[in-house]
């Protein structure tokens, strides 16, 4: 890498160019330690036995590994009455989260692709009011939500949860189309309606091949937000459709007496992984979606 | 035979901007009608109007004699080029060209076998399999075209197709469209900004400027009759001279009197024009002023004038000198004795000159 930002003064020893270099590694060394340092404690603790966790040190390795905890955590620990693990929920957040994120994600490309590419009488507006969508806290629409879920008769149902994640995450995903289609020369469209093709022939043949990029960049955003989600799992659900997060808060604040960090640990990861595994497999793509847009053929 | 396209009082605007004037034009099958003017003129956005592609606010058009005013792009059968080729990027090129057919649900066989005619056409067949992106500028041009050749349409639009192309290649593209126009007999519509591509494309050429209709005619009356001062002075290169004048009746003609910084003013005598006003702007092509020595037919009249620039160009030298205030070139053979800050015999071709009324910038001849 030839670094640009270097004055030619400071460049003309290679001794100094070699320190900065590592000065500039330890630093982000260190920064990286901070971050990973709670997840370490996390993952070590989650294989500790009560026991070790109550003698032993914070940042020490198990002396002994055990997966009691995991085990305990995904069926078994106690969700207020109810002590099956956090493994329902899980489903129930699987349940929610991928219809959700499938149909918010498309029908953003469809927003996304209409404000680009096929302007209309107020299509501005129509933009500026969806972007302040996604400004709108959620706290202020808690109770509207709730009462309309009721009268659609989906209150504390899973499709009233997808619902719910579909309508507030259609800011997002049409923001994102948007701003890639528009990169999208009008050129391509007048081409296809030359063609014959119509509205969702040229969406459906031009502009979604085009769209691997956003797409993954799309699907990791609302799938964090909506597997993350607290708020709107909390409060739209009833027993039974209650989200990972839900039951993750309820295992740690519903034990009695010695607070068993361990299965708290565990079911902390547990409810994370589905995000890590998003990043760790699509995270490549979600950096080239955000910096690509260039189609020049 | 009702004429192929046919525009009456065509006006378009974008919200209160009028983008287009009372836009009239009529072209016959087979003709090559090249739309040419400054960039930002509206060229593009008329071809649009004619593709169906934007909404046109009042008048008519029509298309083979049907009238197309409120027809969608696909019902027009016409095809066009775009001057970023706009082709698919993540189709292949063989897609690309069979894409319309494709929508139009034409027989697997006959797209075939037109892709394979099209492709031989335009040699094209070793990238049929490539995607845009791994083509050059070249090929990508050459595979737009094929889009559009292969659905025969009554209608050709071509927007600008060459712009993006290199010096060089640009002219060879020129020619090739030229000799697909013969071969085909098809009729075209081709927007370009650039003057030559115009000349040597057209069958009939219409100028435009700020959204109206400058003059519309064939090259050569483009060339040698501009209707107004921005027609002589956009077409032709380098560019017609206008130079200020002074007219005075005189018994066999009119006089012509040119001021000159240093020196008497020139005269000249036109005996072809009658009644031209006082002041007139005299456009003269550099063509037509030429060494006396060498000489030519015509109705030339000489004059000696200092030349300020001698610009050798190969085949032309051009010579730069100051009359009736402005910089005047003359294109004379390679061969001249011109030498800068030398006087020289020129004879001025009066058969070829235009005359234009400095108020109104409307030709008088
Ligand atoms: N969609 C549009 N909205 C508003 N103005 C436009 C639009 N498209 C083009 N124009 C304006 O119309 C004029 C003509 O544009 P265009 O037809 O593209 O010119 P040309 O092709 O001759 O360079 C320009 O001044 C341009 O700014
Ligand atoms: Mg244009």
């Amino acid at each position: 890498m030839t670094d640009l930002s270097y004055s030619p003064a400071s460049s003309g020893s290679s001794a100094t160019k070699i320190a900065l270099r590592w000065g500039l590694y330890i630093m982000l060394g260190l920064f990286a330690l901070f971050y990973l340092m709670p997840l370490f404690v996390m993952v070590t603790t989650s294989f500790k036995s009560l026991e070790e966790i109550r003698t032993g040190d914070l940042i020490s390795l198990p002396r002994e590994v055990t997966l009691d905890a995991w085990r305990t955590a995904w069926s078994g620990a106690c969700t207020g009455i109810q002590c099956e693990g956090v493994r329902p929920f899980f489903w129930n957040s699987v349940l929610i989260a991928i219809p959700a994120v499938m149909i918010s994600t498309l029908i953003g490309a469809l927003n996304g692709y209409v404000v680009a590419q096929w302007r209309f009488k107020g299509a501005n507006l129509f933009f500026a009011l969806m972007l302040f969508g996604c400004f709108i806290p959620f706290q202020v629409v808690l109770l509207p939500m709730a009462r309309m879920l009721g009268l659609m008769g989906l209150a504390g149902t899973i499709p009233g949860l997808i619902f719910v994640h579909v309508i507030y995450g259609l800011g997002f995903t049409t923001l994102f189309f948007r701003n890639y289609y528009v990169s999208i020369p009008a050129e391509l469209t007048k081409a296809a309606k030359v063609d014959g093709a119509g509205f969702f022939r040229i969406f459906w043949s031009i502009f979604l091949p085009l769209s691997l990029p956003i797409i993954v960049v799309t699907v990791i955003w609302q799938f964090t937000q909506i597997w993350n989600d607290f708020l709107f799992g909390i409060s739209f659900s009833q027993a039974g459709t209650q989200p990972v997060t839900v039951a993750l808060n309820n295992i740690v604040n519903s034990t009695t007496g010695v607070k068993a960090y361990n299965v708290d640990m565990a079911a902390a990861i547990i409810a994370a992984l589905p995000t890590l595994f998003v990043y760790v497999v699509a995270g490549k793509y979600f950096v080239r979606g955000l910096t690509a847009g260039s189609v020049k053929g | 035979m009702a004429p192929i396209l046919e525009i009456n009082n065509l006006f378009k605007n974008y919200g209160p901007v009028e983008i287009l004037k009372d836009i009239n034009v009529a072209i016959e099958q087979g003709d090559f009608l090249v739309l040419v003017g400054p960039s930002g003129c509206g060229k593009s956005t008329l071809l649009n109007c004619i593709a169906g592609l934007e909404p046109i606010t009042s008048g008519k058009m029509a298309i083979g004699g049907q009238d197309m005013t409120n027809v969608s792009p696909k019902d027009r059968d016409i095809a066009m080029v775009f001057q970023s080729y706009a082709l698919y990027p993540t189709m292949t090129v063989a897609k690309n060209i069979t894409f319309g057919m494709k929508v139009r649900g034409i027989d697997q066989a006959v797209q075939d076998q037109k892709l394979a005619h099209v492709a031989q056409q335009l040699q094209i067949e070793p990238l049929l399999n490539r995607k845009p992106g791994q083509l050059s500028g070249g090929q990508r041009q050459r595979v737009a075209m094929g889009r559009a050749l292969v659905r025969d349409p009554k209608l050709f639009l071509f927007d600008e197709p060459l712009s993006n192309l290199d010096a060089k290649l640009r002219v060879e593209m020129r020619t090739e469209i030229k000799a697909l126009h013969q071969r085909l007999g098809a009729s075209m519509v081709y927007v370009t900004h650039d003057q030559i591509e115009a000349m040597t494309l057209a069958t009939k050429i219409v100028v435009m400027k700020g959204g109206v209709i400058q003059q519309i005619g064939t090259p050569a009356e483009i060339y040698n009759r501009p209707a107004n001062l921005f027609v002589a002075d956009f077409m032709g290169s380098p560019a017609m001279n206008l130079i200020p004048a002074k007219a005075k009746a005189n018994g066999a003609g009119m006089q012509i009197e040119i001021a000159r910084e240093k020196g008497d003013p020139i005269v000249l005598t036109d005996t072809r024009n009658q009644d031209l006003p006082e002041n007139v702007i005299l456009g003269v092509r550099p063509e037509d002023i030429a060494d006396a020595a060498i000489g030519r037919g015509g109705d030339t009249q000489e004059a000696d004038c200092i030349i300020d620039i001698v610009e050798p160009a190969g085949a032309d030298t051009f010579a730069v000198m100051q009359l009736g205030g402005k910089h005047v070139t003359a294109r004379l053979h390679a061969e001249t004795t011109a030498a800068a800050g030398t006087a020289q015999r020129l004879a001025f071709d009066l058969g070829k000159v235009s005359y234009f009324a400095p108020e109104t910038g409307l030709r008088l001849n």
